[in-house]
């Protein structure tokens, strides 16, 4: 976990196009959409992409995406609880 | 008496060059395409992160809209009801239909996908410069200054728009171009087909 989250950064970095943001200006626990680094829809979907991509996880539950992508920490707990 | 509507004021965007009203204000001959839009961004000292999330049609769209509308308060000052942008194209989205076609084969990109469009610039242009009135995009093998002065100016007269930006933007395999004028009534050159062809070509 402890290289998991700073390796998020860069890599949410790279898929959403935030080369105006360094990954220590992403605080572990910041929300992600609205108030937080304002991300919108589409980068939710290109999360979803990367969480496939990188990572060979789907998001069984779209339902669940909230939750799953409110932080960089979240989606490291969700990857740590489903790599195979 | 048909109305006549001023040119009053214009930036060009080509071959690495970038002018505002003829003179030059920014130009690196060296880098490729999307190096130049990006360096012309961090040389304006713009402060738009969606920039970065654009396409590069987008990109040259709104280096040209931001140099041209950022001393006109009265731009500003219109309702968004009020102000319209039309633009022509030659390559319509093809330069990123190509680059979202490639993801297609690992996975297809949403962030790709939204710029598979051309009047998605123009999209973009109403949210930066709140813009809510008629807007339309036309592909043309050249810019075509005739239908171009034609088109604005009859919105202009009878369409209820008090400001236009009447613009051409391309972008394919790495050749950025871009010419947007602001048209309305007052003083300056003519909006007519003679003086955008003689800007432009």
């Amino acid at each position: 976990m402890s290289d998991l989250i700073p390796t998020l950064k860069v890599q949410i970095i790279e898929q959403l196009n935030l080369q105006h943001l360094k990954p220590e200006d992403i605080g572990d626990d910041q929300p992600l959409f609205v108030e937080g680094l304002g991300l919108d829809s589409i980068d939710a979907l290109e999360l979803i992409v990367l969480l496939q991509q990188k990572y060979g996880i789907k998001l069984a539950n779209p339902q669940d995406g909230p939750q799953v992508f409110k932080s960089v920490k979240s989606i490291a707990d969700y990857i740590t609880a489903h790599k195979k | 008496m048909a109305q006549h509507f001023s040119i009053q004021s214009y930036v060009t965007l080509r071959n690495n060059r970038i002018t505002q009203n003829g003179q030059l204000l920014f130009e690196n001959e060296a880098l490729s395409g999307p190096e130049f839009l990006q360096a012309a961004y961090t040389h304006f000292q713009f402060n738009y992160p969606k920039f970065f999330k654009m396409d590069n049609l987008c990109k040259t769209g709104f280096i040209a809209a931001e140099l041209l509308l950022r001393n006109q308060p009265g731009f500003a000052g219109f309702k968004p009801e009020e102000k319209g942008i039309i633009l022509q194209n030659a390559n319509s989205s093809l330069d990123t239909d190509i680059r979202y076609e490639a993801s297609i084969a690992t996975a297809p990109s949403p962030s790709l996908f939204v710029y598979t469009l051309p009047n998605v610039l123009i999209g973009e242009l109403c949210i930066r410069h709140q813009v809510k009135g008629e807007t339309a995009c036309f592909v043309f093998d050249i810019f075509d200054a005739d239908f171009q002065a034609g088109y604005v100016n009859s919105l202009l007269a009878n369409q209820g728009l008090k400001t236009c930006v009447s613009a051409w933007a391309d972008y394919y395999a790495g050749k950025a171009e871009a010419f947007f004028s602001l048209v309305g009534p007052g003083t300056g050159d003519e909006h007519n087909a003679g003086n955008l062809a003689k800007i432009w070509t």
